[in-house]
């Protein structure tokens, strides 16, 4: 009898011991999550505080646009001639976007491309002073895309005349490399009525530049744009946006610009990289009947220099970004130089890096190595005489 | 009833440990590969800018001379696309690139090892390297499925001097052996090199079939054989501590830095003096190189102390 009651209490007690450890276990992990889930929410806002508090030194919020305080720089590197052709070719890029694509798309050229670009406005049919996004009237929609564009530039030149040279229009999936484009219109001057994009050429005689790919209106093609519709000449003829665009820059006199680098390579790009580095597109493809100029396929597509990507995605946002201003090969000499625009003081007073002493890693020993090192075919500096463009107004005049 | 009040608390006591045992168990996962990955007692770090311009002219065309690649792509005919990729990308940046297969392929050349395991076909591989290395100092093993920024890799080992063991890359933990990861590429420096190749000698350290039950990845073999020798290894890292060797592909880090840190993505990412991605498609590839060897933003420069020239008949560089 004594046995078996001493068994029961250790069994007993067994029990209590357990289920009194285990209520004290989980109330101390309890307590401990909640403490957890406290503070990562105090982190959480501290974040998104210490985010504002740095986007303040990026850009300042003004009138539904955003001012680009400096131009993003890079630890270690020398942008004295990007600095100089940011103040010199001041660009507003307007985002054509809509209230659903806030946070899926437009927010990813907000962290990304438009930090490159003096002014960006995000337009879309309804305002919204905390993204900021301008409101243009009207409704969404592919059958809108006109009545954006036309607004948009109005707006554009009715706030922001003054504050700007040249108007770039893209999507809310459109790349753009900022600094790849001052460099295009850098030898062209805000009172020329020109615009620059991937020119296509069917409906136009001079053809019009492709919506997506993005396209950039000097001050004085913008004038225009609006004169034609005070004057009726320009009217919402058809909805497909880069044409109707097309019709009207042709309408008023303004140029359609070869945007090509100088060794005819294209800069703005209706599709992703990969698609034009790599696919051989089928011969039935629209695409072979739209470009204006000889199209490339492989690594001839692009220019080193290239301005434009669309149909990019989010990640391929920050894949485009970290491509192109960070990922690098440390010392590498690249084949294309693209010419220094004319009448900039950077580039002429930079010594030849070749003369300075720099070490090279090379076949054969020559200090003046340069370009000629490098594969013949491509271009090496041209005479600074001949600048990017031969003289547009005389060459391309098409009129 | 005293007896019964000891056996009760003795109980007690019992159940509790048992309850600890218990719920400490269950929070305890096995340590693998996820544990200890940034656990790193050895880093080596790229020179900084101030570092090299100290540099002496003629000590920096030393160095410029003494760096030069070989690279050992170990391929088989099953991964033909990506083979044919290294050859037409990454591969033609390297000083020396000798492609080993296991077997030979009738669409491109390779030395044919005629060795179907891994491990023995690296040792095969690496032993040919070192006998015909010439004067190269620096080996880079990889398999076609890794892209490598070489003029990054020789920015890592400039300043480090090859009759010296080095054995760098994306260093990891299993248990308690540090090895590279094959995945992301494997740097050796002529001294380690030399060291491993005696140490193939001896079947007691370093079998050449393996003697474990379980079967060891060629890439823990060969940290295995190493360690014998006294080299161990070392993660490959740049100024500010970011790994240069990545064992996943571009789109998998911007994607894991848009969770991570959506208001810093980019620079939250990954290096910018990367030297390997793994896993990435062969277009993917094509695109890389463009990234890296063609597009940049004009006006901005850096004006590096070394110049690497772009290889000879190539045209996506």
């Amino acid at each position: 009898m004594k046995a078996l009651g001493s068994k029961f209490s250790f069994y007993a007690g067994f029990v209590v011991g357990t289920f009194t450890l285990y209520v004290f276990l989980r109330q101390v992990w309890f307590a401990k999550t909640l403490a957890d889930q406290q503070a990562s929410s105090y982190a959480k806002l501290h974040d998104h505080q210490q985010q504002l508090e740095a986007e303040k030194k990026i850009w300042k919020k003004e009138r539904s646009a955003l001012f680009n305080l400096k131009h993003p720089h890079h630890l270690g590197e020398d942008s004295s001639m990007a600095d100089e052709l940011y103040r010199k070719v001041r660009i507003l890029c307007w985002v054509m976007t809509g209230p659903s694509n806030l946070e899926t798309k437009a927010r990813h050229v907000k962290y990304t491309w438009s930090r490159h670009c003096n002014i960006v406005v995000f337009m879309s049919s309804v305002d919204d002073p905390d993204f900021p996004t301008v409101g243009l009237g009207t409704k969404e929609g592919r059958d809108q895309l006109y009545w954006k564009t036309i607004r948009a530039f109005h707006y554009a030149y009715e706030h922001h005349a003054d504050e700007a040279d040249w108007f770039l229009k893209a999507d809310d999936d459109t790349y753009v490399i900022v600094d790849n484009l001052r460099w295009v219109l850098a030898n062209h001057t805000p009172d020329e009525p020109i615009y620059f994009g991937r020119r296509f050429k069917p409906y136009a005689k001079q053809g019009y530049m492709s919506g997506g790919a993005g396209y950039v209106l000097s001050k004085e093609a913008l004038r225009r744009f609006v004169e034609g519709f005070k004057s009726k000449v320009c009217t919402h003829t058809t909805s497909v946006e880069d044409l109707a665009m097309g019709q009207c820059m042709e309408k008023v006199g303004v140029l359609a610009g070869d945007s090509r680098d100088t060794a005819h390579r294209e800069t703005f790009h209706p599709f992703i990289p990969e698609q034009h580095l790599t696919v051989k597109f089928p011969k039935s493809f629209w695409y072979w009947s739209y470009c204006y100029y000889p199209i490339s396929e492989g690594p001839n597509c692009c220019s080193d220099v290239s301005v434009s990507f669309h149909y990019v995605d989010a990640s391929g946002m920050y894949l485009l970004e970290y491509y192109t201003y960070h990922l690098r090969a440390f010392g590498y000499k690249y084949r294309y130089q693209p010419p220094s625009p004319l009448a900039y003081s950077t580039e002429k007073s930079r010594p030849r890096d070749s003369a300075e002493g720099k070490k090279q890693q090379a076949p054969q020993e020559n200090e003046q190595g340069d370009l000629k090192r490098a594969d013949k075919k491509l271009d090496a500096d041209p005479p600074p005489a001949a600048g990017k463009d031969p003289p547009d107004a005389a060459g391309d005049n098409k009129q | 009833m005293l007896s019964d009040g000891g056996s009760f608390m003795k109980g007690m006591v019992m159940g509790g440990l048992f309850c600890l045992v218990l719920s400490f168990l269950s929070s305890f996962s096995p340590s693998t590969e996820f544990m200890t990955e940034d656990h790193h007692h050895h880093h080596v770090k790229a020179a900084s800018k101030e570092e090299l311009n100290h540099l002496s002219d003629s000590h920096t065309q030393e160095l410029l001379d003494q760096v030069r690649v070989s690279c050992i792509i170990m391929v088989q005919p099953s991964v033909l696309v990506y083979w044919a990729a290294a050859l037409d990308t990454w591969a033609k940046h390297c000083d020396k690139a000798v492609f080993y297969t296991s077997e030979s392929s009738k669409a491109l050349e390779a030395i044919d090892l005629n060795e179907k395991d891994d491990w023995a076909r690296l040792r095969k591989a690496l032993k040919h390297a070192y006998d015909n290395a010439g004067d190269l100092r620096w080996f880079f093993v990889a398999r076609p499925t890794t892209f490598a920024i070489i003029e990054n890799l020789k920015y890592l080992v400039l300043t480090k001097d090859p009759s010296e063991p080095f054995y760098l890359g994306n260093a990891m933990k299993s248990g308690e052996l540090e090895y590279v990861a094959l995945a992301s590429g494997i740097v050796l420096s002529y001294e380690a090199l030399k060291r491993l190749v005696n140490v193939f000698e001896d079947e007691g350290k370093c079998p050449e079939r393996g003697r474990a039950l379980w079967k060891l990845s060629e890439d823990k073999q060969l940290a295995v054989c190493l360690k014998y020798t006294g080299v161990f290894a070392e993660n490959g890292e740049d100024m500010h501590g970011k790994g240069l060797f990545n064992s996943k592909t571009v789109h998998s880090l911007i994607s894991d830095s848009m969770k991570a840190n959506p208001t810093n993505v980019v620079e939250g990412c990954c290096s910018d003096m990367a030297v390997t991605f793994n896993g990435m498609s062969p277009s993917q590839m094509q695109v890389l190189m463009f990234g890296v060897y063609r597009l940049r933003p004009y006006g901005h420069d850096f004006h590096d102390l070394m110049t690497f020239y772009p290889p000879e008949g190539s045209d996506n560089d």
